[in-house]
């Protein structure tokens, strides 16, 4: 479904944010377009899941400009909240609720008509509609993140942002994760994901951004010979952690 | 960072200025002021006592304003401040408690006693030993700024209530206890001019205190502030 | 007004689906408080005679810690799978936030209080039935809902949270308890209504005052 907007879908410029006398981000510039899909590499712990977090408004950078689909992040954030869709390392399910009264009590609290029409739609995205009725508890690891990813998409917000969401799935969801996200940015709204998994990552047809020493560095326009020196830097980068 | 040096010669000053307050207080007290016709020398840990009690009160309204602005802020500095006078401020609750355990003994004839003065005192010792938990449990400086003004705020707060809480129970619990002079006797002038005085003395000592460790934070964060840098470029 | 009653009813709703799911939380609080009143029994050699001086006391030491515990535990819960971090993300006003999670526990200790005080009126051997008891109770719980919703919300994110939430509760929550226990034993004893024109109003202070700085304080507990 195509959806009309206007002006850059993320625009981040010098974003900082450190923990104690720990640096995370700094100097960080980003813009993305509507329509773009990110893939967002980085060691562990160079500050991937802080990014996403400041992003989605679960954290607070220290300084720095940032606006998610034209909404300012420090001074409107419930504007933001409520165009971000989320997928991080927890869940953020109840164990003790089914799958389908999970995604129904967020469709709620997002204000959404009809939030059993639109969580079944949700969970039959993503495989899950025979076992909607089961508690989450019951689920295995990789159905609770199918779950969680329906739980991010079912108010159709026009951004996403996902940490890691291949982990813990196997092989056919992970595909279906593929399919979903890149629909999701070719009906002209936004996605950001980071991995560090460079076989999946350089597999996807996306915008490629390698996160280091605090800055993003994204990968030139497609067939230059920045292409090749991008991909040794990310191998270089990820091998490093190890 | 321009206004140190200013900062270094008042907290000088101050230091100069508080020790020669409390030598000529020290003699006041222990020279100048009358013996108490009834308490005897025990009398003299009131010029201690009621200064010390008053300036931790101060210390932690001071706690709730720098609490409120940083949390309308988000300004460090006023955390910086915050953080300096509650820990000044323990201590001086601490010493209030000590000095009053002292001077109740005879005045009431038992060390402790739940009057609301002493028993408030005692809540704000553990509201403010708290505030000091949270800080140092706090995973991170900026987790530790934003909990412990929601300490600083809500206990301060509080303490009125408290106070009154005590006073009402303590007029159905009469203490059984009541020492010959439960009823604090006039004061003569000279023993409430040796009071102002030693008051003024310890709101110097309070101030330097509190500029002193807030000069130390400064330092800290500065160096912080520098250690980042460095990690940065990959240090 | 409805823009923080709805989410706050939705909030409401989840947590009472999620106990009735599970029905950990009230079994532990119930079994925890029964213990206390037994120590107590032993401890304080209850007799007939002393009873409307002891049974106050015994009453509010055991809903207090019963509240520690069963806030504890509301919000361990929101941290298993996150579930406080989703509830942020989505576009509700934090106020809505803090007041769904404190009545749910007001609601769920009023529950826990209501099993058990026929449960002390018969261990004790007083009477339960007087409208000033269950009034005082009432705003008594409150109060804890209320301060204790809000240090749970920071406890749980630190070090030792088991020990914090206590720590940072019992020193504020002082008022609540003596007011309570005054209150109590003026409803059980002998001469009802002395004292209470000054306790009950108390409470109320408490409750309101609360109420309004609670939910302000809480938007800087939550947001990094």
């Amino acid at each position: 479904m195509p959806v009309n907007l206007v002006g850059d879908a993320i625009k981040l410029e010098g974003l900082e944010k450190s923990f104690g006398d720990w640096p995370v981000l700094w100097d960080l510039d980003l813009t993305l377009g509507w329509g773009q899909f990110l893939v967002l590499f980085g060691a562990n712990g160079v500050g991937k899941s802080t990014l996403l977090r400041i992003l989605s408004t679960q954290a607070r950078a220290d300084a720095g400009k940032a606006l998610i689909a034209g909404h300012d992040l420090r001074r409107n954030p419930q504007a933001v909240r409520s165009r971000v869709g989320v997928v991080a390392h927890q869940t953020f399910l109840y164990d003790d609720l089914t799958a389908l009264e999970n995604l129904v009590y967020y469709g709620r609290l997002f204000g959404l008509n009809d939030p059993e029409k639109k969580a079944d739609e949700a969970l039959s995205r993503l495989g899950m509609d025979r076992r909607s009725g089961q508690r989450l508890r019951n689920l295995s690891h990789g159905m609770q993140k199918r779950v969680a990813i329906a739980r991010a998409i079912m108010h159709q917000p026009p951004i996403l942002l996902l940490d890691e969401p291949e982990s813990g799935l196997d092989r056919g969801s992970v595909e279906l994760l593929k399919k979903l996200l890149q629909e999701w940015a070719a009906s002209g709204r936004a996605v950001v994901m980071t991995t560090h998994d460079t076989e999946l990552g350089f597999s996807w047809t996306g915008q490629l951004g390698l996160l280091a020493e605090g800055k993003l560095h994204l990968r030139g326009p497609e067939g230059t010979g920045d292409s090749t020196e991008f991909h040794r830097r990310v191998t270089v980068s990820l091998g490093a952690s190890r | 960072m321009l206004g140190n040096g200013i900062r270094q010669n008042i907290t000088g000053y101050l230091v100069v200025l508080s020790g020669l307050f409390m030598l000529a207080d020290l003699y006041l007290i222990f020279v100048v002021a009358p013996t108490d016709a009834v308490l005897g020398h025990v009398q003299r840990v009131f010029y201690f006592h009621v200064p010390i009690a008053i300036m931790s009160f101060l210390a932690f309204f001071l706690v709730f304003l720098a609490s409120i602005a940083y949390v309308v802020r988000r300004d460090g500095k006023w955390d910086r401040l915050a953080h300096s006078c509650a820990e000044v401020g323990v201590v001086f609750v601490t010493l209030a408690l000590l000095t009053g355990i002292i001077w109740g003994r005879p005045l009431w004839n038992t060390w402790w006693t739940w009057e609301p003065r002493l028993t408030t005192t005692l809540i704000l010792w553990l509201i403010y030993v708290s505030y000091l938990m949270i800080r140092s449990y706090a995973s991170n400086q900026q987790q530790a700024a934003r909990y412990s003004a929601v300490v600083g705020i809500v206990g301060f707060v509080d303490v009125p209530i408290v106070y009154y809480s005590v006073v009402w129970w303590r007029s159905i619990h009469p203490s059984p206890v009541v020492g010959p002079f439960a009823q604090a006797n006039a004061l003569e002038p000279i023993m409430l001019w040796i009071l102002l005085f030693s008051m003024v003395t310890f709101l110097l000592l309070f101030a330097y205190l509190v500029a002193e460790r807030t000069a130390l934070r400064n330092s800290e964060d500065r160096l912080r502030g520098m250690r980042l840098v460095l990690r940065r470029t990959g240090r | 007004m409805m823009q923080i009653l709805r989410p706050v009813l939705i909030l409401v709703g989840k947590d009472i689906l999620l106990e009735w799911r599970s029905r950990d939380l009230v079994v532990s609080v119930l079994v925890f408080s029964l213990l206390i009143v037994v120590v107590f029994n032993f401890a304080l050699n209850v007799t007939p005679q002393r009873v409307t001086v002891l049974a106050p006391g015994i009453i509010w030491v055991t809903f207090a810690f019963a509240a520690t515990l069963a806030m504890n535990r509301s919000f361990v819960r929101e941290m298993e799978q996150g579930g406080l971090a989703g509830l942020l993300l989505s576009p509700v006003s934090r106020d809505a936030i803090f007041l769904g999670k404190a009545l749910g526990s007001f609601l769920f200790m009023l529950l826990v209080e209501a099993a058990l005080l026929p449960v002390f009126g018969a261990l004790l051997n007083f009477s339960v039935l007087s409208f000033t008891l269950v009034l005082t109770i009432a705003m008594a719980t409150l109060g804890f809902a209320l301060v204790g919703t809000l240090f749970s919300a920071i406890a749980v994110q630190t070090r030792s949270r088991e020990i914090m939430l206590p720590v940072l509760f019992f020193p504020v929550i002082l008022p609540v308890i003596i007011a309570a226990v005054e209150a109590s034993s003026a409803s059980i004893g002998s001469e009802p209504g002395v004292g209470l024109n000054r306790w009950l109003p108390l409470l109320a202070i408490f409750d309101a005052l609360f109420l309004v700085i609670c939910p302000w304080v809480f938007a800087v507990v939550v947001e990094e």
